[in-house]
């Protein structure tokens, strides 16, 4: 950790050595450290610690932007003079207007003093319970268990400054017998909640419940989707259909469609980045405070996330979601939260009777983005649900369906919800689980 | 950075590793993004840092820091030794690595243009130009260029004696086209010379300059807005289709390449990537494919994105055969899991994501062998099938056997001909009764080298740059269309 103070002076540094009209600088330090367990021992184990510094820097309407993961001195002149080379070589922005002025920024307290200086010794005990439960139950564990903690900084030439540090923990297990896998994963703010005994419990009796499983034909199937898969339609509706990029782009599911019902009404979905008990950030990489926008009001579609860029487009003011400059992808929610409905979880069942319960999908992949239409594979605990019941359990399914219908034949959504970390985009999401109809299975795998 | 190197196995040595290496690895990427008219990047990223791998106790600890300092190297090696002993707090069997590798020797990507003296005002014009042709296209809503240079140089050392110095270099390029029609809410997109952005290549500018991207634009453009208004692609339960060569070369990364992974079958990937159904009872006998599917792993060959002197081990870059006559006779492997498995020497293929990653197995190209078929002959000899062309979607299962693949366009072909265009299209299967119904392969004038500069494994994610040699080829019996 480098502290406020010294990144502080990273970013006075590089204001003060460039001369452009605006400069903005970004400072992410990293501590990260993960252990890695297959075959019910630890084979791989690592620890990385590393600071980048992102200048982007406007002459005109010219700009330019480097990086460096050198923070000395000579390094910062020399990631200042190469951003101001680039610039010099641009074409005018007719759209930039200006880097973002300084707002107040809600300080969040996301940082564990336990989880930053969490050791490889811990780690390895928390493994090492994981491995011998599932050796105890002649299943083969394998997993990772990491801890992270991080410094965000975003300093720009008219005065911004905004500082966050956070932790977090996220440990995930696939527990496995000869033909039949189970799961189950944590995260949290503080390494210390991890609970070895419960997700070994969890993903080992799945794995037990999943072995010798019969192939179902594929179709149409009500569904009981765990948070795990509940997590991965967030992800989508995130990246395809929540951010003014794809509105402005005509590829947005709800390009159009503001104001009118587009879900269920009892679905409700928004971004916060200052939710104290997920993964915050409370602001942006402009240095803008992030605003909570709801995407989704009972139903009804209400707003996307915004960039300055988009917003300027729109004539409004950011809403706090640019991700680090230049980007090709736009504004990102990174903190997607979806409203827990009233059923308890382990009631959702009782409804359903004949159905399939999910336990996670793998490998989804858009096929059509207006449509939210999705393929993918079921993975690690697929069961058949008959009278209400967990009866048998099931090979893995191919599907292809729309997440905006599926959203749309909603028949349960679970009081609980669930904390996810994201690794690819830092994202993190709250999910509850869901009884959905008319989930549509295309295949079977071998 | 060789007082580093030498340091750090040293007190490596010092402190009780049976084995040890370091990498001190330094990336830079240029990158230029041109959006409806406008530069929306221009930006040059550096990043540089060590990474020390350590065996203690016959178990594993790696540790990685930016902070190119040489008071600074103790701290890290002593953090990666604690590691390892944390490791093996939790193990089953002791790691070993075979017989030793000792080589001093250095190897640079060959380029004839070198990418990074390129001004860049040609590169902007280049982008701006081929963006400005597609724009003239009406209907087309977004239009995308851009380019991408990598240059990574780094060194490696490990206790056996191992110095090793390696430049290699990658340049990549690719336009897009989208458009949309909010009536019908359809959206189409037509990618050159491949989709996810980019083709990419262990080349220098001239890989840009012959990619023709301008010349491309118009036509791209068009069958973006053509597209729209195309009939849907029907479903068949069993089609003949004919892949062109990038969606094959997809098809050949993720049904082939991950898994011949040894990694995967040995079990080290299952909580994450997945396993393997090339489990190693099949080596040698298994029927992977039809008798004209020959696939190798090799390093060696010119331009690929997988193309290098040595792996992340110091092994050196081989060709190994992967499937011959549709038999299934290889694995990717590394020193520890050819050793594990007792396959002698490793293959060479343990690659890793920059210097803060350890290295992990990864495909170098593999690629399909070319076959005897000139293009044109497949299509006419083709009485009722569909030409699938360019990537869109793709999603396969944890055990690589259950894929479905998407395409960005389709042509129906009736009689010899492509007949009609078609939008949507999607294919699945079951990877070994797909390659067994593999009836013929297009030769060496259609093989192109593709470059996946996106493959993701491990944890923490790794991304790797692999190639693939692919000609279009021809599948029968195959289920085409799931959309309603
Ligand atoms: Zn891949």
């Amino acid at each position: 950790m480098l502290g406020e103070n010294k990144i502080r002076e990273i970013t006075d540094q590089v204001l003060a050595l460039s001369k452009a009209d605006q400069t903005e600088v970004i400072v992410n330090a990293t501590e990260s450290a993960l252990t890695r367990f297959a075959n019910s021992y630890i084979h791989q184990n690592v620890a990385e610690n590393d600071v980048q510094v992102r200048v982007r820097v406007v002459y005109g309407k010219k700009i330019g932007v480097a990086s460096s993961n050198d923070v000395s001195p000579d390094a910062l002149r020399r990631t200042v003079e190469t951003a101001r080379a680039i610039a010099q070589l641009q074409r005018e922005d007719p759209e930039f207007q200006s880097l973002p002025a300084p707002q107040t920024i809600q300080r969040v307290e996301a940082f564990v003093d336990q989880t930053a200086s969490f050791t490889p010794e811990q780690r390895a005990h928390v493994v090492g319970v994981l491995c011998k439960k599932a050796k105890a139950q002649n299943v083969v564990a394998a997993g990772a268990f990491s801890t992270t903690a991080t410094e965000t900084a975003v300093a720009n030439s008219l005065g911004v400054f905004a500082y966050h540090p956070g932790t977090f923990a996220d440990v995930s297990t696939v527990m496995m017998t000869d033909t039949g896998s189970g799961y189950a994963s944590f995260t949290h703010q503080d390494a210390r909640q991890v609970n070895a005994e419960a997700l070994a419990n969890e993903a080992i009796d799945k794995a037990v419940r999943a072995s010798n499983p019969i192939a179902l034909e594929p179709g149409e199937y009500t569904v009981f989707l765990e948070e795990y898969a509940v997590l991965d339609m967030l992800n989508f509706f995130g990246m395809l259909g929540f951010t003014a990029q794809a509105m402005q782009e005509d590829r947005s599911f709800l390009k159009g469609k503001l104001g009118e019902k587009v879900m269920d009404e009892r679905v409700t979905i928004w971004d916060d980045g200052c939710a104290p008990n997920a993964i915050p950030l409370p602001f942006d990489f402009e240095g803008v405070p992030k605003q909570k926008v709801t995407f989704i009001e009972n139903g009804i579609a209400r707003d996307v996330v915004y960039d300055t860029a988009t917003a300027q487009r729109e004539g409004r003011p950011s809403t706090g979601h640019s991700l680090p400059a230049p980007n090709s992808m736009g504004p990102y929610p990174m903190h997607v939260f979806m409203a827990p409905g009233d059923t308890p979880k382990n009631e959702m069942l009782k409804s359903i009777e004949r159905g399939i319960w999910v336990t996670r999908f793998w490998y989804t992949r858009p096929v059509h983005r207006m449509r939210v239409l999705v393929t993918g594979m079921t993975r690690d605990g697929t069961f058949l649900i008959e009278n209400g019941q967990v009866t048998k359990p099931l090979k893995n399914f191919r599907f292809t369906t729309s997440y905006l219908d599926a959203l749309n034949n909603v028949r349960a959504i679970s009081r609980e919800t669930k904390l996810f970390y994201n690794e690819w985009g830092s994202a993190s999401r709250v999910a509850p689980a869901l009884v959905v109809d008319g989930f549509r299975f295309t295949g079977v795998t071998a | 950075m060789k007082d580093i190197t030498a340091r750090a196995l040293n007190i490596a040595q010092v402190r009780g590793a049976a084995y040890a290496d370091i990498r001190v690895v330094s990336r830079d990427t240029q990158r230029i993004a041109v959006k409806n008219g406008k530069v929306e990047a221009l930006q040059q990223d550096e990043t540089q840092g060590f990474g020390v791998r350590v065996l203690v106790n016959g178990a594993w600890g790696f540790a990685a820091s930016s902070r190119l300092e040489l008071q600074h190297v103790e701290h890290v090696v002593t953090q990666a030794l604690a590691i390892a002993k944390a490791s093996a707090l939790v193990k089953a069997r002791d790691a070993h690595l075979g017989p030793p590798v000792d080589i001093t020797e250095s190897y640079e990507t060959p380029i004839k243009i070198n990418p990074f003296t390129v001004p860049m005002n040609d590169k902007i014009t280049l982008l701006l130009k081929a963006d400005e042709e597609m724009r003239r296209v009406k209907g087309v809503k977004v239009t995308r260029a851009e380019m991408a240079f990598v240059r990574e140089n780094k060194l490696f050392a490990s206790t056996e004696g191992s110095l090793i110095n390696q430049e290699i270099v990658e340049s990549g390029c690719g336009i897009v086209a989208q458009a949309s029609d909010l009536q019908t809410r359809e959206e189409q997109v037509r990618s050159y010379p491949n989709s996810v952005g980019r083709h990419q290549q262990t080349r220098g500018y001239e890989f840009i300059l012959e990619q023709k991207l301008v010349e491309n634009a118009p036509r791209v453009a068009e069958e973006a807005v053509a597209l729209l208004s195309a009939d849907q692609c029907p479903s068949y339960d069993a089609a003949t289709i004919i892949l062109d060569s990038s969606q094959l070369a997809l098809q050949i990364h993720e049904s082939c390449g991950h898994p011949i992974e040894l990694d995967r079958v040995l079990g080290s990937e299952a909580a994450y990537a997945g396993t393997s159904f090339l489990t190693p009872e099949k080596l040698g006998r298994f029927r992977y494919g039809s008798e004209f599917v020959n696939i190798v792993a090799d390093a060696t060959v010119s331009g690929g994105l997988g193309t290098f002197g040595f792996d992340d081990e110091g092994v050196p870059a081989q060709r190994t055969e992967i499937i011959r006559n549709g038999i299934f006779v290889g694995y990717l492997t590394s020193r520890e899991s050819a050793q594990q498995l007792g396959l002698g020497k490793s293959n060479g293929t343990m690659r890793a994501d920059g210097w803060a990653r350890p290295p992990i197995i990864r495909m170098t190209n593999v690629n399909l062998l070319p076959g005897a078929w000139e293009v044109d002959a497949l299509i006419a000899d083709t009485d009722d099938g569909i030409w699938m062309e360019t990537n869109r979607s793709w999603s396969i299962d944890d055990k690589r056997l259950n894929f479905q693949f998407g395409t960005e366009m389709a042509w129906e072909i009736k009689g010899g001909k492509k007949t009609r265009l078609l939008k949507n299209a999607t294919y699945t299967g079951i990877t070994p009764q797909f390659w067994q119904s593999c009836d013929a392969v297009g030769n060496e004038k259609a093989w192109i080298v593709w470059g996946t500069p996106n493959c993701g494994k491990g944890q923490p994610p790794q991304v790797a740059h692999t190639g693939h040699g692919a000609a279009p080829a021809r599948f029968r019996n195959v289920r085409v269309g799931v959309i309603k």
